[in-house]
């Protein structure tokens, strides 16, 4: 397979950062290792099986949700539960934390563990509230310099009667605008279900990171077989076809880092994921540190207005 | 005109009784070609707007021989390679042939009695209104295009949502065409947003919201979800008029509806107010 452009453009980059003397010290050469590894993944098609099977790592009950995160990475975590209009919507979080020492704000959707938990937080599907709530911590990050980070794991927006009279699209829409806004470094990291609508809604972000048995795709694949075959048997299929795994959105260039996970996926070892995560987290922030606000702003608008393929 | 099929490239339209597509399907009056042309598609009866091609809206609105259209040559790409019942590619030749267009969205500029605009105005006709690269593309260039000149641009949408043949760049056209309605705004320019039925899923959730101002066609769905997925995922019963344009004006969603037949003349003054260069 000739290369991708995504991946020649990973190369260039290697190449430039390989001759550079390394003044910068461990920063660069962390980066010089982080691009081989991306590179060498790129190169690992995955099979229908195992498109599959991240399909249902995603979706593990025992996978690790926002909070369990939350928990493991932040000290002195406080949760802002309102949207200051008119709900606190359960299946988004935001809220203040120090990531090593420094305060981040955080937002992501979450899922809940027991049947109760599931139904209050709407199995992570947010309402037009939700995303009033998180686009509302991310303009507090923009006004005091704090960085932001947001979790996706969400199997798509909530499709509601009330949801629709309240402006699910238009609040998907402002949550993005939002970001585009921002003079705050962002990094977003799909960590379950990137379900669509619901989830580019807090993933305009400078960095956008993928755990691997992730997955981030524009419908789920019940709901694309439903629409294409007439048949939401035929997931599997639908899967296959249009590929939501992490490899395959590195290689767009959708997604800029892949973040591994323990072997057997995130739900085995929580401890060990968040540990990954957090590590990942840090090199992208650390990144972006330093780049003034409207570079920022501007690079990040560039990176989203560049993606597309057509002739 | 051809009969539109909205069943596959939408998840959110019941199967339309089998009628002749110039038959109203709210008080069964039957038109001929040139009659619906000359009432601007709307059923003189009842006042039901029937669904306006691309070339047809950009004619009703720009002045006589102003539009000059951009980015013509911009043409969809297979990036997955995707086949479900049929490839994508062969969707896509046959959608050009039908419509005679190249994608679901024409641009360009224009002027509408004397006041020169950005045109964006998209095509049910073609997969549904599906927004895939070309769209997002499209778009993106004509908020340049109104940022460089310094006047306002109308996006006129219907849309199903997402081009879901494209995968996940598809999804990836909401933040793009966002990021561009941004720059639009930096450079203090207007957007202007006219949904015409249906505009839904991520055409909504994405530059259509983010107008200025935001009118919408006489009983236009604009719903995130079409109402099939909300009653079978929520099994509520939906609202008479859920979805519609006024509904949603009734919840303050969108700023005013304006039939077809006052939409040129309703522009006019808005790009007035927002001092539109002559």
């Amino acid at each position: 397979m000739p290369p991708t452009e995504h991946e020649l453009r990973l190369r260039q980059r290697l190449g430039r950062l390989r001759n550079l003397p390394l003044l910068g010290g461990a920063r660069i050469s962390g980066e010089l290792e982080r691009l081989e590894r991306q590179i060498e993944r790129i190169g690992e098609e995955a099979t229908d099986e195992e498109i599959w099977r991240k399909v249902e790592l995603a979706r593990h009950d025992e996978r690790p949700y926002t909070l369990d995160y939350v928990e493991r990475l932040l000290d002195d975590w406080f949760e802002l539960h309102g949207d200051h209009a008119l709900a606190d919507d359960g299946a988004m979080i935001a809220g203040l934390g120090k990531l090593d020492g420094r305060t981040i704000v955080l937002v992501g959707q979450q899922k809940g563990r027991d049947i109760h938990e599931r139904a209050s937080r709407r199995f992570g599907m947010p309402n037009p509230e939700g995303y009033r709530k998180a686009w509302q911590a991310m303009e507090l990050a923009d006004r005091h310099g704090f960085p932001v980070i947001s979790l996706v794991d969400t199997p798509g927006a909530y499709p509601g009667v009330v949801a629709e009279q309240h402006g699910q699209g238009a609040a998907i829409a402002h949550s993005q605008a939002t970001m585009a806004r921002l003079k705050v470094p962002i990094v977003a990291c799909v960590i379950g279900e990137g379900g669509s609508g619901g989830a580019i809604a807090i993933a305009l972000a400078d960095r956008v990171l993928m755990q691997e048995n992730a997955i981030y795709s524009v419908i789920s694949p019940e709901g694309c077989a439903a629409i294409l075959w007439r048949d939401a048997g035929q997931a599997k299929k639908a899967a296959a076809a249009f590929r939501p795994d992490a490899v395959h959105c590195l290689e767009l260039g959708v997604v800029d880092e892949i973040v591994s996970e323990p072997v057997g996926g995130a739900h085995i070892d929580p401890d060990m994921a968040a540990r990954l995560l957090g590590q990942a987290l840090r090199e992208s922030l650390a990144e972006l540190e330093g780049i003034p606000g409207e570079d920022l702003r501007r690079r990040r608008r560039a990176r989203f207005r560049s993606l597309g393929v057509f002739a | 005109m051809a009969k539109i099929d909205v069943s596959v490239e939408t998840n959110d339209q019941p199967s339309p009784p089998p009628t002749h597509p110039n038959t109203c399907p709210s008080c069964h009056s039957h038109y001929r070609d040139d009659e619906l042309e000359q009432s601007l598609w709307v059923c003189e009866q009842c006042g039901h707007h029937f669904p306006m091609r691309a070339p047809a809206r950009i004619t009703s609105l720009a002045d006589a021989g102003s539009f000059v259209e951009e980015a013509t040559e911009l043409h969809s790409e297979d990036p997955l390679g995707f086949f479900d019942l049929r490839p994508y590619t062969e969707r896509l030749a046959e959608a050009e042939m039908k419509t005679g267009l190249a994608d679901a969205m024409v641009i360009g500029r224009a002027t509408m009695d004397g006041r020169r605009c950005e045109l964006a105005v998209m095509d049910f006709s073609f997969m549904g209104g599906s927004m895939g690269s070309v769209v997002g593309e499209k778009l993106s260039r004509a908020c340049d295009s109104a940022a460089e000149a310094g006047m306002p641009l109308v996006a006129v949408t219907s849309s199903g949502g997402a081009r879901m043949q494209e995968g996940i760049l598809a999804l990836m056209q909401l933040p793009k065409t966002v990021a561009a309605v941004e720059d639009l705004h930096d450079s203090g320019q207007a957007l202007i947003c006219v949904m015409a039925h249906p505009t839904t899923g991520g055409v909504l959730a994405s530059f259509a919201t983010l107008g200025d101002v935001v009118l919408a066609e006489p009983n236009a769905l604009m719903s995130f979800a079409g109402p099939r997925v909300v009653q079978e995922i929520t099994r509520e019963k939906l609202p008479d008029d859920f979805g519609r344009a006024e509904q949603n004006l009734r919840y303050g969603q969108i700023d005013a509806i304006v039939p077809r037949p006052e939409l040129r003349t309703t522009l006019t003054r808005l790009l007035r107010l927002f001092n539109a260069p002559d």
